[in-house]
């Protein structure tokens, strides 16, 4: 069992060779299954590896793990071809929240020896976690019609004084880890706000370019829990989404004759004045 | 400041993974043509899901009555396990349909 870590180099090696099949049409179905070997794998491997301070727990990993692969399946049998869209949204927006889940937690076992390398990383995959969570359920809520366009003048002003608030917030954390024992919750709030704020002025045709970034995110985020775990697979699985979901957003954007920044601030399809 | 550069001096060899897993990244996606946009996001939102394995790690290493982080991590692993095992079946659904075009 103790070259058991091994495998996480064949499940990497899986998903990078997943992710190129799944970019070109003959072999985009291929690609899925051999991704998702990959991912089957790295999650057997994280299962049984050896570990320091293992307490074992292996009722509530695959009670877990049996519910969330049920729910999954329903879903994703159930929904219509137009709905698809709006679940993956909503798919991604659980991995954020997933990724919300493990970087508070950590948040709260840090101690005097902990680096600020460490809790940087750990706030920074709070924030974007927090961030894809609640823009990805926006995102949602707009493709299914549940929520109505809104946006004023001060959005994009509001969203930058908000960025720099939850930037700030962190970095008077790392700076001051003892300060005030509900900052890590602050953040966490502060982060999910500006998630909606983020999402919400963007126009509902344009949520599919959006879920793409908010997708990258997601890989970012899994990408800096990786850092902190020190996992190769998470962090190699993350920034492979990260960098190829950054390209696939432009390239959306492209496909729509716009700008990124267009779409982000423009708000509304504004079309008329992209030059993209 | 010089924390910072320790911690980057720590990690050289992840740096320079990350460096070269980016622009790998940039380059598998780079011809994708645009019939497969949505599938191809919903497909590298499935492996985006690999955040799972710090929710199995974070509970494999739970004290059995430290019950706030058996709960929250058992939770996040149900919405890793939906982003994962959901965003591959949907994604094989989807690619079923474009089979038969």
């Amino acid at each position: 069992m103790q070259y058991i870590e091994l495998l996480y180099i064949v499940s990497t090696v899986l998903l990078i060779v997943g992710l190129r099949k799944l970019s070109s049409p003959s072999t985009a179905r291929n690609g899925n299954v051999i991704a998702a070997l990959g991912m089957g794998s790295a999650i057997l491997v994280s299962i049984f590896s050896p570990m320091a301070n293992d307490q074992g727990n292996l009722l509530y990993i695959f009670g877990a793990i049996a519910v969330g692969s049920v729910i999954g399946m329903v879903y994703s049998k159930k929904v219509e071809m137009t709905g698809i869209p709006e679940l993956v949204s909503v798919f991604n927006g659980f991995g954020g929240a997933c990724a919300v889940s493990i970087a508070i937690l950590e948040a709260y076992k840090f101690d005097a020896s902990s680096t600020i390398g460490l809790m940087g990383t750990t706030y920074m995959a709070l924030f974007i976690g927090g961030v894809a969570f609640t823009g990805s359920l926006i995102a949602y809520g707009k493709l299914a019609g549940k929520v109505k366009d809104w946006k004023s003048g001060i959005s994009s002003y509001f969203n930058l004084v908000w960025l720099a608030l939850c930037l700030g917030l962190i970095v008077y954390q790392v700076a001051n880890p003892s300060a005030y024992e509900y900052l890590p919750i602050i953040i966490l709030v502060v982060s999910l706000i500006y998630g909606l704020s983020f999402v919400w002025p963007i126009g509902g045709a344009d949520m599919p370019v959006v879920i793409s970034l908010l997708n990258a995110l997601t890989g970012i985020a899994a990408a800096l829990a990786g850092m902190v775990y020190g996992n190769m697979v998470m962090l190699l699985g993350g920034v492979l989404v990260g960098s190829s979901g950054a390209i696939l957003t432009i390239l959306m954007c492209q496909a729509m004759n716009r700008s990124l920044i267009n779409v982000v601030v423009g708000g509304f399809g504004a079309s008329a004045t992209s030059v993209a | 400041m010089f924390e910072i550069l320790d911690y980057l001096k720590d990690h050289v060899l992840m740096i320079n993974l990350l460096i070269i897993t980016i622009y790998l990244g940039f380059e598998i996606i780079s011809k994708v043509p645009t019939v497969l946009h949505t599938p191809l996001m919903s497909g590298s939102n499935a492996i985006s899901g690999i955040v799972i394995i710090g929710a199995i790690i974070l509970v494999r290493q739970a004290d059995s009555s430290d019950y706030l982080t058996l709960v929250l991590g058992a939770v996040g692993i149900v919405l890793g396990t939906i982003n994962v095992v959901g965003g591959h079946a949907v994604t094989n659904r989807m690619l079923e349909m474009f089979k038969k075009k």
